[in-house]
């Protein structure tokens, strides 16, 4: 929803369920609150908390026309371009990490046309998610001056009424939906995150409808018990859905290091067999699964544990 | 090159630092002579301590977040680098040109790239915004070029006072380590400038390495060799970096 004007953006909340009601549902029930065209904005960031049970049920569901943001792209941003689901990705940065290199099949589809990657700097796509999270249709900032990545997007140069300064103008992200990955939630959608937040609360507070997984449901006497853990507030939130480990094989502070040689195999999957190596993993990991449990489950239980346990030491004092 | 690079920080700053080199000089750095020099990383962790052996692949992740005393969003870690509070950014470059202008985003036309590179990530935010930068990267011909085909992130654009001009409120780089020598930026034309050699290395194997022509400082010194000890930190650390130097 780029340039929609503030009225309308806020009359889109109107749908929202404002009392406290109970939003648990399976992720199959979530996710079909996402529409064909719809902008995705992915919550976590690169390999760090990203809704893999959500992403992997819209997955399997299928979509046309969705358009993906995210700060930072892992391979999740490869699947919805391979699965035909989306045609173009929004971020600063596509890959896994330096160990594995440029990502080939973003390369290759984005070098045929076959898929845009609209490039923002980190600190502009995040500027464009507080300027929709503060209900304002732009922010300034004096990032991405003077480079080239200004004449590849829709920005403004400005020059400051009150300094004479010149400030560039990003416009607001409002998504249709942002799905996000949380530690803990209550049913009526109270969530609280630990560690780092990532950019998760401005894209929360920018989407139309937004949908939770988390790692545990609990009671609302125990979100109120750290009220400060709070990131988001019942009344932003659709629909919540309970996924334990349901970033995996990506991380979620403090519960589960990210599955480096996961990673290892993809990349060398399509190291060998190119954009069919993609396809092959959908088939194997998404669509040959019932669920996200039983994907999980394929990895057998002293490997995931064996994730928990490196978190538990990684995060010790 | 990394040895040489952590003995650019000063103690008592803050250094916001991408993954690889610039993460491990900051690290040599606060260990050799630096030790309350502030890490700060994208993924909204300030002040993290690394673990030997355990280095972080991502800014984004557990391992670059340990005992650091504050998480908290990429955003508002961005947002301290636009107040001013970050003196250093600290950057790795594809492909540098002769203003200190990075590349990282595509080789060839926008509309129909040759190569599509990762793209900028945060690397544009840290130009744009950290007091001043600095930057590693090996010295080679393919690297070093005259015009970058695509300004990621800014140096000092056209040269001279280009970059105040594009309204940027920060200095931009001052010095870029490399495996040969260590430049630094001459104050009129913002144009590269040769300033110290690598212990072994000539002005000329510079040059031909440089696909530019490089000024050379008129007193062009040789650095400091890398120390013992700098090495077997380098080593406990990580392995294949120490190896790499």
């Amino acid at each position: 929803m780029d340039g929609t004007p503030a009225r309308q953006l806020r009359e889109a909340l109107a749908g929202k369920p404002s009392p406290p009601a109970d939003k648990l549902m399976p992720a199959e029930a979530a996710v079909r609150l996402v529409r064909d065209g719809d902008h995705i904005a992915v919550g976590g960031t690169l390999y760090s908390r990203t809704p893999m049970a959500l992403l992997f049920e819209l997955l399997r569901q299928g979509r046309s026309g969705l358009t993906i943001s995210r700060p930072l792209t892992c391979y999740e941003a490869e699947l919805f371009l391979v699965g035909g689901l989306a045609g173009g990705i929004v971020t600063s940065w596509v890959g896994i990490g330096l160990p594995w290199g440029i990502s080939r099949v973003v390369r290759e589809l984005v070098e045929g046309g076959r898929a845009t990657y609209e490039e923002w700097s980190h600190l502009a796509l995040g500027l464009r998610y507080k300027a929709g999270a503060m209900g304002v249709p732009f922010l300034p900032t004096f990032t991405m001056l003077g480079s080239d990545l200004v004449g590849l997007v829709d920005t403004r140069e400005l020059t400051c009424p009150f300094t004479g300064e010149k400030v560039l103008l990003v416009p607001a992200l409002n998504p249709d939906v942002a799905l996000l990955h949380v530690h803990r939630a209550d049913r009526s959608g109270n969530a609280q995150i630990d560690g780092y937040r990532h950019m998760d609360a401005d894209m929360a507070a920018a989407a139309r409808t937004v949908i939770v997984s988390t790692e545990e449901v609990v009671d609302a006497e125990r979100i109120a018990g750290r009220p400060d853990a709070t990131v988001l507030p019942h009344f932003q939130v659709d629909a919540v859905v309970e996924a334990p480990m349901g970033a995996f094989p990506h991380e979620c502070y403090g519960r589960y290091e990210a599955d480096f040689a996961h990673f290892d195999d993809y990349v060398a999957d399509v190291r060998r067999d190119g954009i069919d190596a993609v396809s092959a993993y959908l088939d194997r990991h998404v669509r040959r699964q019932p669920d996200f449990a039983a994907f999980l489950a394929s990895f057998g239980a002293s490997r995931l544990e064996g994730q928990q346990a490196r978190a538990a030491e990684l995060i010790a004092r | 090159m990394t040895v040489s690079a952590s003995r650019l920080l000063r103690d008592h700053r803050a250094v916001f630092a991408g993954v690889g080199v610039p993460l491990l000089a900051s690290v040599l750095a606060k260990q050799r002579h630096a030790p309350d020099l502030t890490i700060v990383l994208e993924g909204g962790i300030i002040g993290p301590r690394m673990l030997a052996g355990k280095l972080p692949i991502s800014t984004n992740e557990m391992r670059a977040a340990r005992h650091a005393p504050m998480l908290t969003s990429i955003t508002d870690v961005f947002l301290l680098a636009q107040r001013g509070f970050l003196h250093y950014g600290f950057l790795g470059a594809a492909q540098i040109d002769m203003h200190g202008n990075i590349n990282t985003s595509v080789i060839g036309p926008v509309e129909r790239p040759r190569v599509r590179l990762p793209g900028t990530g945060g690397a544009n935010d840290i130009a744009s915004l950290c007091n001043e930068v600095l930057v590693v990267t090996p010295h080679e011909l393919r690297r070093f070029v005259e015009r970058v085909d695509f300004v990621t992130s800014p140096g000092h654009l056209g040269g001279g006072d280009a970059r105040e001009k594009a309204g940027l409120v920060s200095r931009g780089p001052s010095t870029v380590v490399t495996d040969l020598a260590l430049l630094d930026f001459e104050p009129e034309s913002r144009r590269m400038r040769l300033c110290a050699l690598q212990p072994g290395v000539t002005v000329e194997d510079v040059r031909a390495s440089t696909g530019f022509e490089l000024l050379v400082h008129p007193e062009v010194c040789e650095l400091e060799p890398p120390a013992i000890p700098d090495l077997d930190i380098l080593r406990e650390l990580d392995a294949g970096a120490a190896a790499r130097d």
